[in-house]
């Protein structure tokens, strides 16, 4: 599914990295828990979380997320944005719930990041 | 390829900037083309090392060795170090304060995600005297 596909389905804007839009994902996380996304792998999956700090998108990076959603809303400060942008990885919010946003993102066809479904 | 060091300052507590020894490390293993999945394990470890320095231990450094047959990173603090070592190896056992667990961290896991991700790993620690982890990844062929 193409960012620009993701980005709508979640009814979410770009904060930052809109310019790869047309990037394709597969696979997506939905994780509030650092922890736990440091202990598989992701490379180039959708990072979605309702935690709002620096360390999430370090976190993502360093777990080889392509994108971040910010979950319910919640708007990032200037330098969240800014370390995503550094980092080059896409920052989105959507009003939607993580439940909800894992539920469309299911149903467009992403799966786990083991690759379940 | 000459032998490249680099050493990074971490600070305890400092969480505006935990973590950007690790990225600038990834970054570093990434330009010099090293295999991805090799980049993936040292930054992962290197980032859990990191983060174990800011939030368990105290201010000290990140440095890594990177030459052709291997990656070396060793993670050095001057904090209060760990009474059992053997105990904070288990999966699951943390004592991270509150305030670490809303940031998502303090699950018990970085340590055993460390030895999981590196090919050698030695953790040496004295209670008052600090704490040392060394871990060392192979480059394949
Ligand atoms: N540098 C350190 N100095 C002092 N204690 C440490 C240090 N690193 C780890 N520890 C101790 O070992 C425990 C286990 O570490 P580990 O990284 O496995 O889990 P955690 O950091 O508590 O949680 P997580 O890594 O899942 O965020 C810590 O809770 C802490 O008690
Ligand atoms: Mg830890």
């Amino acid at each position: 599914m193409k960012l620009s596909e993701i980005a709508r389905i979640l009814e979410s804007e770009f904060l930052t990295g809109e310019n790869k839009k047309d990037v394709d994902f597969h696979y997506c996380r939905g994780c509030d828990l650092m922890s736990d996304v440091l202990a598989a792998f992701a490379d180039g999956s959708v990072f979605l979380t309702g935690l709002v700090t620096i360390q999430a998108v370090r976190t993502a990076s360093i777990s080889g997320a392509g994108a971040i959603v910010f979950v319910r809303n919640k708007k990032p400060s200037a330098d969240i944005v800014a370390l995503a942008r550094e980092e080059d990885i896409p920052l989105l919010v959507t009003p939607l719930t993580m439940f909800v946003s894992c539920g469309r993102l299911y149903e467009g066809g992403l799966t786990g990041v083991n690759g379940n479904r | 390829m000459p032998v490249i060091h680099k050493s990074y300052h971490v600070t305890k507590n400092d969480f505006i900037h935990a973590g950007e020894a690790s990225i600038h490390v990834k970054n570093l293993l990434k330009s010099l083309n090293y295999d991805s999945d090799l980049v993936r394990r040292v930054a992962i470890c290197g980032y859990e090392a990191e983060m174990n320095l800011v939030m368990h231990g105290g201010d000290g450094e990140l440095s890594v060795d990177v030459s052709q047959s291997k990656v070396v990173i060793e993670v050095t603090d001057k904090g209060p170090g760990i009474a059992d070592v053997e105990l904070a190896m288990q999966e699951g056992y943390s004592t991270a304060k509150d305030e670490y667990r809303e940031m998502g961290f303090g699950a018990g896991m970085g340590l055993p995600n460390i030895k999981k991700n590196s090919d050698e790993m030695t953790i040496s620690s004295e209670p008052g005297s600090g704490t040392h982890v060394t871990m060392v990844f192979f480059c394949k062929g």
